[in-house]
């Protein structure tokens, strides 16, 4: 009955019955916060542990839209946008070719992880713990309530503070696309 | 929760160890280069949350952003060739039997 109405009434809805379900006060912008965190981190760690690495990629394009929901919410709706061009558009099915051309069927992997899964996996709680502990007790200082960044500020500044770094990085795409061509080329004679 | 700095960058955090964690212990690559692409959106996530939240930074953090995603987009396809350039001499695209410099 409450999903049904939350499903009819969309993301005024699911407030309207959260609210009278007994949370008061709950705001559209943390829901989608945390719905879109939940589902980053649970597929990103999907991505780190499943045997099957299509399954992998696949799980890496849910985790990367979900990141593009979390920019929404942040208030960088241009960012998002990229974000589903580049990372979901083009570099998510660059990786599946990759896999596809170099998955082995005869074989496959028995062992997915290395021999240091242990320590490695102590490293990166580790490593989490402290940044979570280090971010919460660091004073930042001149922080405001969230801003919402508006397109065209982001292209004037693209155009006219980074406009070196823009053609720059224009070059360096090139470099990479001939590169890329050049290291995966099927080589008749010699070694590539 | 969605709006305090503190949150996103310890959600950027979490992103960051779960993709070190990868790079560390996964076997195969391609793997390893897809936790490669998890800690750089983590950095990016983090970016653009300075960036929302700082008055001074707010253009110029999406700006960032969208330049270290074309760097990304850049790393990803040389990287991959280099993977696949491997992978069509020894046939494997497991790290631990890339041991001819070795030998």
């Amino acid at each position: 009955m409450a999903i049904g109405l939350a499903i009819a009434g969309g993301p005024p809805g699911l407030i309207l019955v959260l609210n009278i379900l007994g949370f008061p006060g709950v705001r559209w912008d943390d829901v989608a916060f945390v719905l879109f965190a939940e589902i980053m981190l649970v597929s990103g760690l999907l991505v780190v542990t499943m045997r099957d690495i299509i399954r992998c990629g696949l799980a890496m394009i849910v985790c990367f839209g979900a990141l593009a929901g979390i920019y929404v919410v942040v208030g960088a709706p241009l960012v998002a946008g990229a974000q589903v061009l580049v990372y979901i558009g083009a570099i998510s099915v660059l990786i599946l070719f990759a896999i596809m051309l170099t998955q082995d069927k005869a074989a496959p992997a028995r062992l997915v992880f290395q021999t240091q899964a242990v320590p490695a996996a102590i490293a990166a709680i580790v490593l989490a713990f402290v940044i979570t502990l280090t971010v919460t007790a660091t004073d930042w200082g001149a922080v405001g309530t969230r801003i919402r960044n508006a397109t065209d500020d982001v292209a004037r500044a693209l155009f006219s503070t980074y406009v070196l770094p823009f053609e720059v990085v224009g070059v360096l795409l090139l470099a990479a696309v001939i590169g890329g061509v050049f290291l995966a080329r099927h080589d008749e004679g010699g070694p590539p | 929760m969605s709006n305090s700095l503190d949150s996103y960058l310890v959600l950027s955090g979490l992103l960051f160890a779960i993709g070190s964690f990868g790079f560390l212990a996964r076997r195969n690559a391609i793997s390893m280069l897809m936790s490669i692409e998890l800690m750089l959106n983590a950095v990016n996530l983090a970016i653009v949350a300075f960036g929302s939240f700082i008055e001074p930074l707010k253009a110029n953090a999406s700006v960032i952003a969208i330049i270290v995603m074309a760097v990304a987009a850049g790393e990803a396809t040389v990287g991959l060739a280099i993977v696949i350039a491997i992978y069509r001499n020894r046939r494997t695209p497991l790290v631990d039997e890339y041991d001819a410099m070795r030998q």
